[in-house]
Order: structure tokens, then C-alpha cells, then sequence
């Protein structure tokens, strides 16, 4: 037993990434330089994909290694790139000691909070929690989109589109 | 496995995500920390999406929304924060005074 819970390879998986999730994490709140903390955020992409894929969200899982590992934590690299500012190497990267506890103890209590409510609550459980999809999640992800979602799914288009247009004119040089 | 145990890492990593976002000064980690808050929904959506009493995959259609809005406003933000820092030469919270009066 693990934690109360039987040693199969979906708990051990399960306590693997959950302990690389949580450990780069921390590692991003701590580290000092900037492109390390960029390297640890991969950490946190990979180790949530991870547990997509451990809860049987296999295309969502590879989606996210897809957009989050790939896409996003390049472009955070780039743009910390861009902007890195020689000026201000000694400046304090963090708000000072007293508002940053503060901030920690209410973070602290928020999360305990909800620790504590997801213990008591009484969640009702599934009866086919093993294998709860009988085929492909590809299919039943596509059959949503198309036939249940499809309104939303067009939006979701129109707002990306939109977003992409927006960040290039945003981020042109303006010409005199 | 249960439930609790993926409620209780996406608690988690969502307290981490809001300390960073609440006490970091540099632009960039702010996002990220908004990036790992966004993380911590979508293990929640895929949770209760694998452990509902009726499985179905309505909870990872949601995620999917999810980190294609993620994805825009990841696009959005990093571009206002180049062409800040085209004018400013800074990439601090501090300095994103403009449009305060």
C-alpha cells in the first residue's frame, strides 16, 4: 500500500509525475535565473501530460505536449530572450519579505482549504473507473466537436484567428 | 487510482501558479505562473471527466477549448509585452504604469 492506495503501475506513474510536477514547480518559484525557470516549466508541460495520459485523455495528453511543451514554453524562452534587461541584474525579482509571506500564508490557506474539502467530500464513484472509455477517445473527442460542440468550436476558431491578427499588429514596429 | 489524489495535485500546482503570479516582478514568469494556474483547470476538467458516475469525454472537450484560448492569450500577452518593452526597456510590473492616472 502507498498512501493508502494499492501499488499497481497506474499509482506508481501517478506518484512519479505528481513528484516532477510538484518539484519543478518549486524550482520555478525559486530559481534565480530566468532561463532556468523557462526549462522548468517544461517540467510542469511534460509531467501534466503525463497525467492526461494516465487518465486516459490520450489525445489531449499528446496535444498538450503538442501546444504546452512545444509551443508555449519556446515562445516564453524567445520573448525572455527579447527582453532581457541588462540594467537591472542586482533588482530584487520578487516582492519584499514581508508582503511575500503574507502572500505565501494566504496561498497556503486558500490551498488547505481546498485540500480539506476534496478529502471530506464524499465524491460519488464510477462503477467502470478502470476503463471508463470502450474505444478510441479520438473518436469521441471528434463526434463531440463536430456534432455536440460545433458552435463553440467555430468560436474557438474566430477567437484565435482573431488573437493572432491582433498580436502581430500589436507587436509591429510602429513606422514613423 | 481515485479521484482525490488528481483533485488534490491540481490544488497543488494551482497554489504555486498563484503564489508566482501574486509575488513575481518579472512580466514573463507572471504568465507563466497564469500558464500553470490554466494547467492545474484542465487536470480538474480531466478528472472529473475519466471518474464521472457517466463517463464521457465533455470534460476534455473542455480542456481542449482551454488551451486554444491559453494558446491566444499567450499570443496576446507576449506581444503586448515586446512592444512594452520596445518603449520602456523594462519587462517589469512595476513599470506597466502607462494607462494609470
Amino acid at each position: 500500500m502507498l498512501f493508502g492506495f494499492p501499488i499497481t503501475g497506474e499509482t506508481v506513474a501517478y506518484f512519479v509525475l505528481a513528484l516532477i510536477i510538484i518539484t519543478s514547480g518549486v524550482f520555478l518559484m525559486t530559481l534565480r535565473n530566468v532561463m532556468h525557470m523557462a526549462l522548468a516549466l517544461g517540467g510542469v508541460f511534460l509531467g501534466v501530460a503525463g497525467i492526461f495520459i494516465i487518465l486516459g485523455a490520450d489525445f489531449v495528453g499528446i496535444v498538450q505536449v503538442m501546444i504546452y511543451a512545444g509551443a508555449i514554453t519556446i515562445l516564453m524562452v524567445f520573448s525572455l530572450m527579447l527582453t532581457h534587461s541588462r540594467r537591472k541584474t542586482d533588482e530584487e525579482p520578487e516582492v519584499g519579505g514581508l508582503r511575500g509571506t503574507v502572500t505565501f500564508i494566504g496561498v497556503a490557506v486558500v490551498v488547505g482549504a481546498i485540500l480539506l474539502v476534496v478529502r471530506k467530500t464524499s465524491w460519488p464513484v464510477s462503477p467502470t473507473a478502470l476503463q471508463p472509455f470502450h474505444q478510441s477517445t479520438v473518436l469521441l473527442i471528434a463526434d463531440a466537436l463536430f456534432h455536440t460542440y460545433t458552435i463553440q468550436f467555430e468560436l474557438v476558431s474566430a477567437i484565435l484567428t482573431a488573437a493572432l491578427v491582433g498580436a502581430v499588429i500589436i507587436a509591429r514596429k510602429e513606422e514613423q | 487510482m481515485a479521484l482525490q489524489p488528481f483533485l488534490a495535485l491540481g490544488a497543488i500546482l494551482f497554489g504555486i501558479g498563484l503564489y508566482g503570479a501574486l509575488t513575481k516582478r518579472n512580466l514573463i514568469i507572471v504568465l507563466i505562473s497564469v500558464e500553470m494556474m490554466l494547467n492545474a483547470a484542465n487536470i480538474n476538467l480531466v478528472a472529473f471527466s475519466h471518474f464521472a458516475v457517466t463517463p464521457n469525454v465533455d470534460g476534455q472537450v473542455y480542456a481542449l477549448f482551454n488551451i486554444a484560448i491559453a494558446a491566444a492569450e499567450v499570443a496576446v500577452g507576449l506581444a503586448i509585452l515586446l512592444s512594452f518593452f520596445r518603449i520602456r526597456n523594462s519587462s517589469d510590473v512595476r513599470d506597466v504604469n502607462l494607462m494609470k492616472w
